[in-house]
Order: C-alpha cells, then sequence, then structure tokens
C-alpha cells in the first residue's frame, strides 16, 4: 500500500481466561484500512469479528499486538491517553435500542458527546449541529424532543447513526450494525451509511455475518474463522475467486435466489 | 382436497374493548410432499397464522375471528379442546426459532423427547428410549446413543434444532409447521438443518409450511410462496412463478432490498416508508403509500386477490407483468 493506512493492526491477540482455560476469541490477526476505505469483517458467530472490534476501541483488552491509529499504537495507551482519539474512532452496535439511554432524549443524546470532546461552542452551535445531523440521517427536527422507545427499530438505528456522524470520525467500526433490522428497512439503512461514508470520507470496519451486506458496503473483505483471518482480498477476489476452502464453504451455504429476468 | 385448507382466515387482537384483524384474509393450501414458504418483514403476521393453524393461540387475547381452517377434510375451528389437543402433535408438529427456550434446560433431550413419545404414543419407557435413540440419528446427531443422555446446553445451536425436528418428526406428523427454524443459527448450519429437513420430507411425505424472513431460504427449499404484508397474503405462487414475475410490489421491493451475494449494486432499490402500526387506518390498499406503482384507484379500492396465472394470485390493482 503506497499511503499511510489509518488502522494498521498486527498481530492483534485477545484471549480471555476462563475457569483455568485460555480461550483464544482474537488469536493473531493483522489487516490495514487506508483513510476512506470500507474493510468488512465478515465470519461465523463466535469466531472473534466482534472482540476485534471492541479490543480497537479499548472496550476489550488486548493480550498482544499492535493496532496503529495514524501512527500511535492506540493498545498500548491508557484511557486516559486514548481519549481524545475516541472522537476519531466510533463505534455502531447492533441493538440501537441497547445502546441508546433510554432518559435521555435525542438532543441529550446527540449533545453528550459534542461537549465531553468540546466539539460545541456554545449550546446554540450544538443545536445547529444536532439539526444538521438529524437531517443527514433522514430524521426531522422534531426527533430532538423525543425518546428512544418512540422510535421503530430502523429509527433508532439512524438515531446510532447520528450519535457517531456528529463527531464526524475518521474511522467507524459497525458492528452488526444492521442484522436486526427487516430488509425492507435494512436496504435504508445501508444505503445512507454508504451515502455518509462516501461524502464524509470516513474509514470504516464492517462487521457482520452476512456476506451480501459485506460484498454490498465494503472495497476489501476479510474473512474470519476460529480467531484468525483465513482470506483477505478486494471483495471481487473473495466473492468471485475464493482461495480458502472456509470462504468457499460459507459463499455455498447461502441459499440462492434464482436469477431473475428484469421486467419493469 | 388438500391437506391443510385455510380459507378466508382473520385473526384479532383484542385492545380494550376494541376487536382489531391484524390478519386479514387469508387464503392457502398445502398437501403432502409440499413444502409451503411464508415470507414477510415483523409483525406482518405470519407467526400469527402459524399459531391459528397449530391452534395454540388460545390465552394470549388473540384469536381467530373469521374463516375457515380445514385438516385432513376436518373443521379445526369446530372441534372441542380435547380433538384439537389430540391433532396438535399427532397430525401436526411445530419447531420454533431459538431451539434453546423450547427445551427445558434441567432435563436431558432424550427423556423429553421420551415424554413426547409416550405422550402420544402407546409406548413402554425401553422402547420409547430405542425410539428416541433412532430419532436422533434420523436428524444426524453423531453417537445418539450417548447424545441422548445429554442436556440441552451440552449441545450446539444447530444441534439443538435438529432435536427440537426430532421431537416434532416423533410422532410422524402430516404437517409440520417451522417458524423462522434457520434464524439464530450460522450460514453452513443453516443449510444442514434445512437440507435436513427436506431430505426427511422425501421419506416421511410431510407437508411442511416454512415461514422466514429470508427469501433465499424460501426460494430454496419450497415448492410455494406466500408473501404477507400488514396482515395480508398479497402474493401466493409457485416459487418459480412468484421470482420470475415478482408481480406485486411489495415482492420486488423485498427482493431489491437484498444485497446481492453475487454481483455488485451501488445503491439499493429500498421501499421507501414503514410498515404501518396495527390499528393504524389505510384507505384502499395498504401497501400504496410506499408503492412506485400507486394510482389514485389505489388509495381507494382495496384490491381484492386475483388470478393472473395457474396458481398465481396477487392482490394489487396494477401489477408487474399485468395490464395495466
Amino acid at each position: 500500500m503506497s499511503a499511510q493506512p489509518l488502522l494498521d493492526v498486527r498481530d492483534l491477540k485477545v484471549h480471555f481466561r476462563t475457569r483455568g482455560r485460555t480461550v483464544r476469541a482474537v488469536d493473531g490477526v493483522s489487516f490495514d484500512i487506508a483513510p476512506g476505505e470500507v474493510l468488512g469483517l465478515v465470519g461465523e458467530s463466535g469466531c472473534g469479528k466482534s472482540t476485534v472490534g471492541r479490543a480497537l476501541t479499548q472496550l476489550e483488552r488486548a493480550t498482544a499486538g499492535q493496532a496503529l491509529f495514524e501512527g500511535q499504537d492506540i493498545l498500548s495507551m491508557s484511557r486516559r491517553q486514548f481519549l481524545p482519539l475516541r472522537r476519531h474512532i466510533q463505534m455502531i452496535f447492533q441493538d440501537p435500542y441497547a445502546s441508546l439511554n433510554p432518559r435521555l432524549t435525542v438532543a441529550q443524546t446527540l449533545s453528550e458527546p459534542l461537549f465531553i470532546h468540546k466539539i460545541a461552542r456554545s449550546r446554540k452551535d450544538a443545536q445547529a449541529r444536532i439539526a444538521e445531523t438529524l437531517d443527514l440521517v433522514g430524521l426531522g427536527p422534531e426527533a430532538m424532543t423525543r425518546y428512544p422507545h418512540e422510535f421503530s427499530g430502523g429509527q433508532r438505528q439512524r438515531i446510532g447513526i447520528a450519535r457517531v456522524m456528529i463527531l464526524e470520525p475518521k474511522l467507524v467500526i459497525a458492528d452488526e450494525a444492521v442484522s436486526a433490522l427487516d430488509v425492507s428497512i435494512q436496504a435504508q439503512v445501508l444505503n445512507l451509511i454508504k451515502k455518509l461514508q462516501r461524502d464524509s470520507g470516513m474509514a470504516m470496519l464492517f462487521i457482520s455475518h452476512d456476506l451480501g451486506v459485506v460484498r454490498h458496503i465494503s472495497d476489501r473483505v476479510a474473512v474470519m474463522s476460529a480467531g484468525k483471518i483465513v482470506e483477505t482480498g478486494d471483495k471481487s477476489a473473495i466473492f468471485e475467486a475464493p482461495q480458502d476452502a472456509y470462504t468457499r464453504r460459507l459463499l455455498d451455504s447461502i441459499p440462492r435466489i434464482m436469477p431473475l429476468k428484469e421486467t419493469s | 382436497m388438500a391437506l391443510l385448507d385455510v380459507e378466508n382466515l382473520e385473526i384479532s387482537i383484542r385492545f380494550g374493548h376494541e376487536l382489531l384483524p391484524v390478519v386479514r384474509g387469508v387464503s392457502f393450501s398445502v398437501d403432502e410432499n409440499e413444502t409451503l414458504g411464508i415470507v414477510g418483514e415483523s409483525g406482518c403476521g405470519k407467526s400469527l397464522t402459524a399459531l391459528a393453524i397449530m391452534g395454540l393461540l388460545e390465552g394470549s387475547g388473540v384469536r381467530v375471528t373469521g374463516g375457515r381452517m380445514r385438516f385432513g377434510g376436518r373443521d379445526l375451528l369446530a372441534m372441542s379442546a380435547d380433538e384439537r389437543r389430540h391433532i396438535m402433535g399427532n397430525d401436526m408438529a411445530m419447531i420454533f426459532q431459538e431451539p434453546m427456550t423450547s427445551l427445558n434446560p434441567v432435563y436431558r433431550v432424550g427423556d423429553q423427547i421420551i415424554e413426547a413419545l409416550q405422550q402420544h404414543r402407546n409406548l413402554s419407557r425401553r422402547a420409547a428410549r430405542r425410539r428416541a435413540i433412532e430419532l436422533l440419528d434420523l436428524v444426524r446427531i453423531p453417537e445418539p446413543d450417548s447424545r441422548v443422555d445429554s442436556f440441552p446446553h451440552q449441545l450446539s445451536g444447530g444441534q439443538r434444532q435438529r432435536v427440537m425436528i426430532a421431537m416434532a418428526l416423533s410422532c410422524d406428523p402430516k404437517l409440520l409447521i417451522a417458524d423462522e427454524p434457520t434464524t439464530a443459527l450460522d450460514v453452513t448450519v443453516q443449510k444442514e438443518v434445512l437440507d435436513l429437513m427436506l431430505d426427511l420430507q422425501k421419506r416421511t411425505g410431510t407437508a411442511i409450511i416454512l415461514i422466514s424472513h429470508d427469501l433465499g431460504v424460501i426460494a430454496e427449499t419450497c415448492n410455494s410462496v406466500a408473501v404477507m404484508y400488514w396482515g395480508r397474503l398479497v402474493e401466493t405462487a409457485p416459487t418459480d412463478a412468484l421470482f420470475e414475475t415478482l408481480a406485486h410490489p411489495y415482492t420486488r421491493g423485498l427482493l431489491h432490498s437484498i444485497p446481492a451475494i453475487d454481483r455488485d449494486v451501488d445503491w439499493l432499490d429500498a421501499i421507501p416508508g414503514r410498515v404501518p402500526t396495527i390499528g393504524e387506518q389505510i384507505a384502499g390498499c395498504p401497501f400504496h403509500p410506499r408503492c412506485p406503482r400507486a394510482e389514485s384507484r389505489c388509495r381507494h379500492e382495496v384490491p381484492q386477490p386475483r388470478e393472473i396465472a395457474p396458481g398465481h394470485l396477487v392482490e394489487c390493482h396494477f401489477p408487474y407483468g399485468g395490464d395495466r
């Protein structure tokens, strides 16, 4: 890669000790993400893909390895050192209801990070940014005074996305961000994420078990199995000419809908 | 006459003093050796329809308020609770999405199958245990002789769902209803479980109703498909015909919403808006606020099902492939 990657993960390991047994959830994973690039991380449940995302945001402690974000190793940082970077490395979760505070209005939820990261200069500035961001994710300004339970699942995920986008992050880690949504709503949210990613130029680590979704959103794809990445490549290479046996088995398992004749 | 005939089924939920219909005018039939897929998004009424057929709505505040259901020629709605219970388990069986919540965690899986067998079949405990081991072998659980004594938590998710299938098939039902049976499973395991179901059907001829939100799963396993939207059956057709014509705009929108695995598309052709909530009043066709083909007629007149090809019914004034 010619340009310096935004994120360079080298030999990341996350091991858990349970009742004297060591679980190697992530066992030596390396990849990089260029600025503005979307890397899809795909695998089945328990393969360690979510743990990778959680380690990169310090929600989980890495056992070994490095993760260089703009050249600085985020894994060796204290929480205090990591705080200023948190603005630039944001996470979208699967269940927006569990990740939104039910007692805060949407405006309160969105203003919190603005003040923590000292982005808003005044209340008025914060209000303007909130309205602008809500508009960006397809919600009206009337959403501001409402609480999470008043929204549908798709709208809640839009709020979760707004909370991330309002910080203008350089890297977004999306963990099964559309998996809980119905197909028709999932399509709307996927289009939204893709548009926001392109317009803002942010890079993304898109973690999902859904190969179709990963193909749609990613530039490159890494396939994970049992704590290791078995294959990485441009998405066309992974989907058209998979090299690894596990990748092939995964692709073969997906139920296909016969090619349809396009009528209109 | 088909094994199961559902005609104009209406299911309502009680809200205070009001009965709100949540499933309306649903008609379909399934015969032995056939697999009918019912597809739709959350809240469309596909699971309620299945529970109504099984007779499991009792006491839930939701009940059948109209229509007819005939099973083997007998009117299900006219039966006594005892007759109904006899059919449930013997002639009809159901498996659910999450096998861990259907299995009792404190009993060995073998004992749970044995209980079902003794309930419905006049078997000694020893014979029932032998049959349980046979059933576990049939659903391809490795080492069934020892697995019969496992607790549910000692099995993987795929194995648990196989145990549920074994239990459902224990009394050779004529109809098996599978409600999102593979949704909680990984794709590689999903394939094995679906293959198993179809393989068992080939041997026993059991009719299957497969309920899923996943058009891919439906396309690969079903002979015919029923698409539900907001409590209505908007399109019913043989599987090939359905995917070739995609006559109803909702069916088409649903398919176009799925990111393709075999080609790159820049933007998904998403259906705008959202599914209306229960009790919302919509004049005309319930899909018209989201429909790209809606005209003034759609806003005033509820479309009735019409046959656009043999066995292909569509509830739409202006279906694709039709004359407009």
